[in-house]
């Protein structure tokens, strides 16, 4: 440890050659290895787009936190050279080795500049820097696929508020996020999903009359009307049934990355929470497991603003969420949510690095959740229509995305036009939403089935008893339940 | 041999059985002495080996030897992969092997003690027990929950909880709750080669307790049906229920009644879900008289779901009014002669079952 905090402080002396502290020129590089920083580059907030596989021995963090003494630019919490503490060699705790400092300084809890975040496009869907990893085909299935879910949010909601449906909730400002993200990772990679990333169903395959199915309990809904709306679940996409408890999945997807470990696949799990469930313990856990069990998990923190009602300065005060992966020894960045390049960008990167290096990553979005929380949900009580406003116009990831194809020659206005209205997808979201309310709801049998693997004699014997009192007294049943 | 198995080779040596019990092939009639411990180990063991998705987690699992020694010699014998040590994280470990579970492994996990299992419920309910029903059977958890469960000795009310009631009421559980080492052995196996999640209640103090085992125990393809309890002792006179160390006391309180001309009928559950309620009735219709024992809390437990099972199927086959036996409704106190207290003792059920064939029972109570 000792020669890594030589060369820490030496690689920070190298950089600040380039930077004097009072330009406030702090860039935070979470567990990258940089060695050589581009001083021409005029704003500190875009680093260059991250190659794909990512060194991971060293530790490298020039100082964040606002140091007090002028001219300083080793980082804090590394041994400084002026301590003299280099005399003595690096202590054994168990643990690892420690050196140690004279200096009384606590790491501040909070500092004056953010971890910078992540981005490819700028507001106006220009690119800031070369980027090629998006070529036409992909790009066009991405932004249809957006434009699509946009949609579905739209008449699912309409569905719910007209009480078709009981409950159903958006995934309005994260469009990019879903979208990116699914198009980023393979159709191996099981996704382990928090509620609003049913884009990423849409994105491998899923039909909208299999959602509206799901929706509506009926038939032949995959999951046989078992659960509520929006818990879709499917083994065939590789996509884990929702489960209503917040963040439990987190824990969950180090186990399914560690079957994946152990069949050495060449695959991740990929498992998504809300800056609001970053407060569970199954965070911590989940988190704190997959590092030391070196599980091949991506988790993806879509940092929304809002846990329903609460903001994230009621949620946490710390830095955002991708700086509590460096805590758990967890490679992490902050990606610009609403930008569709972005996300594809720091995904893709994280990807090769859970799979290649087999262990988890971080990935935070900062985006907005422009929807409700869900149809239970009325947020103009506790957010102004300005601020949702602003974000739904200035900021739709699904606009700017669409400028950046349209500047690429791959779209234009006719074909939005067609997509948009176009009778198939109207009509097509509207036909599934009335095939799937007329469609029946599942018969008798699947009350008492998937309970346990075979079904057990009690089960057997209440079905059976069931059947009997419904024949006998049909007046007291609902006709639609079929025997 | 059941009416052996209460024999206790105190201070003599036994007959220790080591994990690789494939070797002991001889069939032999000379009935061989297993501990709980030595039975569960074996199970372990020989469950590993038998099929490689299986791996066992948790606590001091794996370079502590476990921390009843359950897990001795694995660590060992199947590697850091199988045997995995965790963090102190119920929340956690269990998360992670119900994620294993989903995608085809067989967790086996261990609670130092179910009361931690609080720290984990969650997960144990809401997404094992529920996970292949809400997926409609796209999720299978084929996954074990184990570790001691009850009262130990002097440990407070923090570590002396009966979960069984508890974990016994959600759907999509099976609750386990061995008593001997043959219990201990072929309901473990049978855990562990269930497609459903499964919780295995076992009890510290049973682990140190020798059983005799027949080879057809020790042989390692032997498996108990889940769901069938085990009369362990035939009578005429009187049910008693009993699960885990109750078992052990109810055959004690048999003993000391038969001196008194009654002849109880002992039921050792071995499975509270699925309840073996036709065993359990067709004992009821022939004693016409139940009396049922558990070591937990009496408001909604194991003994409150068998008497309404009796008192709707047999009620016309009932002499005397239903009884149960629990523990005391208070958090289980430390100090011993309270501890004593708040857990049911032999005489107890000696007492309620003369109470059931209304004979006299002395009103000066023993101190």
């Amino acid at each position: 440890m000792a020669s890594w905090g030589r060369r820490s402080s030496a690689v920070a002396r190298r950089v600040s050659a380039f930077f004097t502290v009072d330009k406030a020129v702090q860039i935070r590089i979470g567990m990258r290895r940089y060695p050589f920083f581009n001083p021409a580059v005029s704003s500190a907030l875009v680093p260059r787009p991250w190659p794909c596989v990512i060194n991971m021995t060293s530790l490298f963090l020039v100082d964040r936190f606002t140091s007090s003494i002028a001219g300083s630019q080793a980082d804090s919490r590394r041994a400084d050279d002026d301590d003299n503490d280099n005399n003595y060699p690096a202590i054994d705790f168990p643990g690892g080795k420690v050196t140690y400092t004279t200096k009384l300084r606590f790491i501040s809890g909070s500092s004056g500049k953010r971890i910078p975040c992540y981005r490819v496009l700028d507001d106006n869907g220009e690119l800031l820097n070369n980027f090629n990893e998006v070529k036409k085909e992909l790009a066009v299935k991405m932004y249809s696929d957006m434009v699509t879910l946009q949609i579905m949010d739209t008449f699912f909601y309409e569905a719910q508020r007209q009480g078709r449906i009981s409950f159903y909730t958006t995934s309005s400002g994260e469009e990019a996020v879903n979208i990116s993200s699914a198009a980023a990772l393979s159709k191996d990679d099981i996704i382990m999903p928090q509620y609003r990333e049913h884009g990423i169903l849409l994105w491998r395959g899923f039909t909208l009359q299999e959602f509206a199915n799901q929706c509506f309990g009926n038939k032949d809904d995959v999951g046989k009307g078992r659960q509520m709306p929006i818990h879709y679940g499917s083994s065939k996409h590789n996509f884990v049934t929702v489960s209503s408890p917040i963040a439990t999945q987190l824990p969950q997807a180090a186990g399914v990355a560690y079957s994946l470990k152990m069949d050495k696949k060449d695959a991740c799990v990929v498992a998504f929470i809300g800056d609001g469930g970053t407060s569970e313990g199954d965070f911590h856990a989940g988190l704190n497991f997959a590092a030391v069990m070196e599980a091949p998990v991506i988790f993806v923190c879509r940092n929304n603003g809002w846990a329903i009602s609460t903001p994230i300065s009621e949620q946490f005060r710390s830095d955002g969420v991708a700086v509590k992966g460096q805590a758990y020894g967890i490679p992490s960045i902050c990606v610009n949510g609403t930008d569709a390049l972005a996300v594809y960008s720091a995904i893709h990167a994280a990807r090769n690095m859970a799979v290649n290096e087999q262990r988890p990553v971080l990935v935070e979005t900062l985006a907005y959740r422009v929807g409700h929380h869900s149809t239970s949900d009325d947020s103009t009580k506790y957010r102004s229509l300005d601020e949702i406003e602003q974000w739904k116009t200035d900021r739709d990831p699904v606009n700017r995305f669409r400028k950046w194809v349209e500047l690429n020659g791959w779209w234009s206005e006719r074909e939005e036009t067609e997509l948009r209205s176009s009778v198939k997808k109207q009509a097509s979201l509207m036909k599934a939403i009335q095939v799937a309310e007329g469609r029946k709801k599942p018969p008798l049998t699947e009350l008492f089935t998937d309970v346990y693997h075979l079904p057990p004699s009690n089960l057997v014997e209440q079905e059976k008893q069931l059947r009997e009192t419904v024949n006998k007294y049909p007046m007291d049943f609902p006709s639609d339940v079929s025997l | 041999m059941l009416g052996v198995v209460r024999k206790k080779m105190l201070g003599q040596s036994l007959l220790k059985i080591r994990p690789a019990v494939s070797m002991l092939r001889s069939y032999s009639s000379a009935a061989k002495q297993m501990t709980v411990r030595d039975a569960l180990n074996s199970a372990l063991d020989e469950e590993m080996s038998a099929d490689q998705k299986v791996f066992l987690m948790g606590e001091e699992v794996g370079e502590y030897q476990g921390a009843y020694k359950i897990s001795k010699g694995l660590l060992e014998k199947y590697g850091p992969e199988r045997v995995l040590d965790t963090p102190i994280t119920e929340a956690g470990f269990a998360g992670i092997a119900v994620g294993a579970a989903y995608h085809g492994l067989k967790p086996v996990v261990e609670f130092m003690t179910f009361n931690f299992s609080m720290q984990a419920i969650d997960h144990i309910i809401n997404s094992a027990a529920k996970s292949n029903y809400m997926s409609a059977g796209q999720m299978s958890v084929p996954i074990v929950f184990r570790g001691p469960n009850g009262a130990a000795a002097g440990v407070g009310a923090q570590h002396s909880q009966c979960y069984a009631a508890w974990y016994a009421s959600c759907p999509g559980l099976k609750v386990l709750t061995p008593y001997s080492s043959e219990d201990a052995r072929g309901l473990l196996k049978a855990a562990i080669r269930d497609p459903d999640p499964v919780v295995f209640l076992e009890n510290e103090l049973l682990y140190g307790e020798s059983f005799s085992v027949s080879d057809e125990v020790l042989d390692s393809s032997f498996c108990l049906p889940i769901g069938k309890a085990k009369i362990e002792r035939v009578g005429r006179d009187v049910t008693i229920t009993a699960f885990s160390k109750m078992v052990g006391h109810a055959l004690k309180a048999a003993e000391i009644l038969e001196k008194d001309g009654i002849d109880a009928e002992v039921i050792n559950l071995r499975s509270i879900r699925p309840l073996d309620r036709s065993t359990i009735n067709a004992s009821v219709r022939k004693t016409n008289r139940l009396i049922t024992v558990e070591e937990g809390f009496p408001q909604h437990g194991v003994g409150a779901e068998i008497c309404a099972s009796v008192v709707e199927e047999s009620f016309a086959y009932l002499d005397a009014p239903v009884e149960r036996i629990a523990g005391a409704d208070v958090p289980m106190p430390y100090a011993a002669n309270l501890e004593r207290l708040a857990v049911p003792q032999v005489e107890d059920i000696v007492r309620a079952v003369k109470r059931a064939c209304y004979r006299s029972v002395p009103l000066a109570a023993a101190a």
